[in-house]
Order: C-alpha cells, then sequence, then structure tokens
C-alpha cells in the first residue's frame, strides 16, 4: 500500500513507484512483441481472402442447411467407432501412466536422481505430441483403421494421466504411509495401503475427465485415417457434401455433450 | 473367552464401491461393454504383424534427427508457430475476458448469462482441428486461419474457466469494495480482478503453451506454422526432419512449462 504527497493531501496508489514502473515496463515490452508478431503474420495473409471471408461464410451456411437427415443411419458404426477408440484409448493410457506416474512422483519414486528425469520426459513428450500427429505417424506404421486411433489416444494421454496423477501422489498426506509403514508393512504394502487410498478418488476423476477429452479427439482422428467419425467428415468433406458435413458436425456436438454429461455424473459420484 | 471372539476377524479394505449390487453390475457391464468393444474393432492382425518390422525401421528411420538440412525450413515454421501463439493466446484472452464475466452466474443478470454459456459451448464442443478447416476455406491458407481458430479455442477453454473463478470467489470482498461507492467498472477492477488474477495468469500461460502445440496441428490443414512443414516432412518420407521436428516441439514445450511455473510463483 502507497501513498504519495500531493501538494497537502495524501493520494492512495496501488503499488510503490517502483513497482508501477516494472508493471508499465512489462506492459510496454508484451504490446511491443504483440505488434511485432501481428506485423509478421499479416505479412503473410492474403487480406483479400479474408474481406472475402463473410460473403464465403454465408454461402457455405446456405449450402449447409437443411441437414441430410438420412444419412444419419450410415453414422451409427462411426459413432460406435468413435466411443471405442476413446474408451480403449484411455485404458491402454491408464496402464501405463499408473507406473510411470509412480515413478515420477518424488515420495515414490525408487530413484530421484535416475527414474525420475525418465518418467518426467515420457510425460512431456506424450503432452507435447498432439494425437493428430500420433495418429499421423501410427497410420504409417500399423495402417490405417481403429487400431491406429486407439494407440494414438492412448500414447497422447499418458502424459495428462500420469501428471495429474503423480501430482496427487506428491500431495498425499505423508503421516497415513509413516503409520503403515510403522505397522512392519513392506514397500508394496505401504503402496496399497498407504498410498493408494488416498490418490484413488484423484485418479477415477483424472481417468473420467480424460475419458472425456477422448471423446472430443477421436472425432477427427478419421482425418488421417485413424478411424471414428471423422472419416466419413473427411469424406463429405472433400466431396463438398455440405448437407452431410453440418448433420456429421451436429452429431458431434451431441455425443459430445453427452459424454460430457456422463463425466460429469460420474465425477460427482466419485469426489 | 473375548480373545477367542476377537482371534478370527480379519480387517478387509473397504470396496470403492459401497453397495455390492452396484458394484457388481457395474462389473458385468463394463466387461460386457469392453468383450463388444473389441469384438467389433476390425482390425487387420496381418498387418499388424507386418507393420512390427515396418515400425522398427519407421522409428530407425527417426535416428539421428536431422536438424542440418532443413533446418531453415524448421526456424520458419517454429517462428511462425511462436508468432500465431502469441497473438491467438493474446487476442483469445482479451475476449474471453468480457465473455467469462458474462458467463459468471453470480454477476451477470440471466440473458447475458444464457448467452455466454452458449458461446463457450459453441467454441469448446469442436476440435481446433475442425475449427481450422472451416476458417481455412473462410480465409485462405496461412498463419490468419490458424490465429483465428486458435484463438476461437483459446475462448471456449479461458471463459470458461474464468467464469468459474469468479463464481467461486469471496463475496465479502467484491461487497467490501462496493460499499465504498465504487462504480460498476471500479468494482470489478478492485473488487474481482484481485481474486481471479494470480490464478488466471498461471492459466493464461498454460493455454500460451497449448496454444504452442496445437499450432503444430492446424498446419496440417493449412492453417500455417510448424505443423505445415512436420506435414510435409512426413509427405516427403523424410522421417529424421520429422524426428528434429517433433524434438524442437517437446523442447520449447518444456521450456514454456518450466518458465510459466517459475513465473506463476514470483506473480502469486
Amino acid at each position: 500500500m502507497a501513498t504519495a504527497l500531493r501538494g497537502q493531501t495524501k493520494v492512495w496508489h496501488r503499488r510503490e513507484r517502483g513497482a508501477q514502473f516494472a508493471a508499465w515496463l512489462a506492459w510496454l515490452v508484451g504490446v511491443a512483441i504483440f505488434v511485432y508478431c501481428w506485423r509478421e503474420v499479416s505479412d503473410k495473409t492474403i487480406w483479400e481472402f479474408v474481406t472475402d471471408a463473410p460473403t464465403q461464410a454465408a454461402d457455405l451456411a446456405v449450402r449447409m442447411v437443411p441437414p441430410d437427415w438420412a444419412f444419419i443411419l450410415k453414422l451409427g458404426r462411426p459413432i460406435w467407432e468413435t466411443i471405442n477408440i476413446a474408451t480403449l484409448g484411455t485404458l491402454m493410457s491408464i496402464v501405463v501412466a499408473v507406473p510411470v506416474a509412480y515413478c515420477a512422483a518424488r515420495n515414490t519414486t525408487p530413484s530421484v536422481a535416475l527414474v525420475r528425469p525418465v518418467a518426467l520426459f515420457v510425460i512431456v513428450a506424450s503432452r507435447s505430441i498432439n494425437s493428430l500427429i500420433w495418429a499421423l505417424m501410427l497410420v504409417t506404421i500399423i495402417g490405417p483403421g481403429v487400431l491406429a486411433g486407439i494407440f494414438a489416444i492412448g500414447l497422447r494421454s499418458i502424459g495428462f494421466v500420469a501428471k495429474l496423477l503423480y501430482e496427487a501422489i506428491e500431495e498425499i498426506d505423508e503421516g497415513q504411509v509413516e503409520a503403515v509403514r510403522a505397522t512392519g508393512a513392506s514397500g508394496a504394502q505401504v503402496t496399497t495401503y498407504g498410498v493408494v487410498p488416498q490418490v484413488m478418488p484423484a485418479f477415477a476423476g483424472i481417468s473420467v475427465f480424460r475419458w472425456d477429452i477422448n471423446i472430443r479427439e477421436s472425432t477427427v482422428l478419421g482425418l488421417v485415417g485413424a478411424g471414428g467419425i471423422g472419416l466419413p467428415l473427411n469424406a463429405a468433406i472433400t466431396t463438398l457434401s455440405w448437407t452431410q458435413v453440418s448433420l456429421i458436425l451436429l452429431v458431434i456436438i451431441a455425443t459430445v455433450i453427452v459424454s460430457e454429461w456422463v463425466s460429469a455424473k460420474v465425477r460427482h459420484a466419485i469426489i | 473367552m473375548t480373545d477367542l471372539a476377537i482371534a478370527p476377524r480379519r480387517w478387509k479394505r473397504p470396496p470403492l464401491i459401497r453397495s455390492a449390487w452396484l458394484r457388481w453390475s457395474l462389473g458385468l457391464g463394463v466387461a460386457l461393454y469392453l468383450a463388444l468393444a473389441f469384438g467389433t474393432t476390425e482390425v487387420n492382425w496381418t498387418r499388424v504383424w507386418e507393420g512390427l518390422p515396418r515400425g522398427a525401421r519407421f522409428f530407425a528411420a527417426f535416428f539421428p534427427p536431422d536438424f542440418v538440412s532443413r533446418w531453415s525450413e524448421i526456424a520458419d515454421g517454429i517462428v511462425e508457430s511462436l508468432w500465431m501463439t502469441v497473438i491467438s493466446t493474446v487476442i483469445g484472452i482479451a475476449l474471453s475476458v468480457p465473455v467469462g464475466i458474462g458467463a459468471a452466474k453470480n454477476i451477470a443478470p440471466a440473458p447475458i448469462y444464457y448467452f455466454c454459456r452458449a458461446v463457450l459451448a459453441v467454441s469448446r464442443s469442436f476440435q481446433e482441428i475442425i475449427l481450422a478447416i472451416f476458417f481455412v476455406k473462410l480465409f485462405g491458407f496461412g498463419p490468419f486461419a490458424g490465429v483465428v481458430t486458435l484463438s476461437v479455442a483459446t475462448i471456449g477453454f479461458y471463459g470458461k474457466l474464468l467464469a468459474e473463478d469468479i463464481e467461486d470467489m469471496d463475496p465479502a470482498q467484491a461487497e467490501a469494495v462496493r460499499a465504498t461507492g465504487a462504480g460498476w467498472l471500479q468494482w470489478i477492477n478492485y473488487g474481482v480482478q484481485p481474486q481471479v488474477m494470480p490464478r488466471m495468469i498461471g492459466l493464461g500461460l498454460y493455454r500460451f503453451d497449448i496454444n504452442f502445440r496445437e499450432s503444430a496441428v492446424v498446419g496440417i490443414v493449412g492453417g500455417g506454422g510448424i505443423g505445415a512443414t512436420l506435414n510435409t516432412a512426413f509427405d516427403r518420407y523424410e522421417y529424421d526432419s520429422a524426428a528434429a521436428i517433433l524434438l524442437v516441439i517437446i523442447a520449447i514445450v518444456m521450456v514454456v512449462e518450466y518458465s510459466s511455473g517459475y513465473l506463476r510463483r514470483w506473480v502469486q
């Protein structure tokens, strides 16, 4: 809380003079960076296309209405595949993420100097690469189809699940672990009775949350050939059947809303 | 006597779901679903089997990562991604502040609340890549479409979290500012903003991180940035260059993550 004398009266200021100056400087630098970036991007943009956008949008909107409702009969299988990709991918990621998280948490890792950095690298690597890029690679290796999608979702989710889980493990109450250890329990018993019960609700919450995200992500994997509803979406876009595109988008919204509702219900039930 | 009565009792860990009936039917349902899911998943196992050596060769082709021969393209792509990330994070957050305030139930009147919630829901339901396809159609190829995509996605993410944070704030502090006779803007500035600011700065940095990662994807459908370079590398079977790009992405994500952790501590 800083005050300055202006004439005879004390005037309240939010910050000390130095802090105020630093804040002002930070803003200036931020604005300068933004302006510079904007100039670079605008140099690479063809502005004729941008000014044309409203007409294009109106044109597209007209072509997308009404949705081709008859097409919905052909979407049953892709939707089922999408849900399977999300669920099986989440399961796969959980199986891998649990040991990784155990190794990454500072209080449970076998070795802080050796194992922990490896586990942290696995987490960051898995998180930095988008599922679509994972899918792009996997389609090249194991061919197009649902399996590539499952693996892409799985590999992408490991980092997310493991990161949140290891943070949960680091936040546990050490007193309880100590109490279990004091009974003479072995290392595995300390984990099962001291650590697991404490992180179980967080773990269940994280898994459901990731499943919800994965439903969203698996809707687009088909764009690179990895199965699910993205496949007909891609086909509809390339053949310019906009009435089918709008129907598929509606179906995606419905699926996402339902999955969000399910995950909210489940999370309320456990936490 | 009492010793005998107690001795045979053994402690059992309490189950996660208390009702036995619910536990068993849930287990059965999950098993049934998994059987169905595996049963209907068409996997071409011969192709997978053939894929194993191909996968090994694929990963072998990743090593050693080739930073040199395509370095200028990689650098261009990375720099373009960074520009896109900066602009879209700033624009997205700037736009999501009014939307977020409007979507907070304890501040906004009902019609505005429902309108803003609808905006958030729509911008959140679609993957970045679907938005990118449409924006590339509207704005043409190049980073501008990517910037618009990431900005819209940022609104959905940041606006929702901002709204939830405002809803969770301590009303007493806001009330105290209002009691001094502050106007609406002053009330927001001194009563609400200081309460949500630390968390929102952290989330802004987190969104920067996400936008950078997503900028690697919008390029696949023509939205500019490193994704375009990566896609080209895959199309030309230059896996060593692709490996270099992936490593650069991982490195930048790591740098952003560490510096954001540091910044967050400094801000709080």
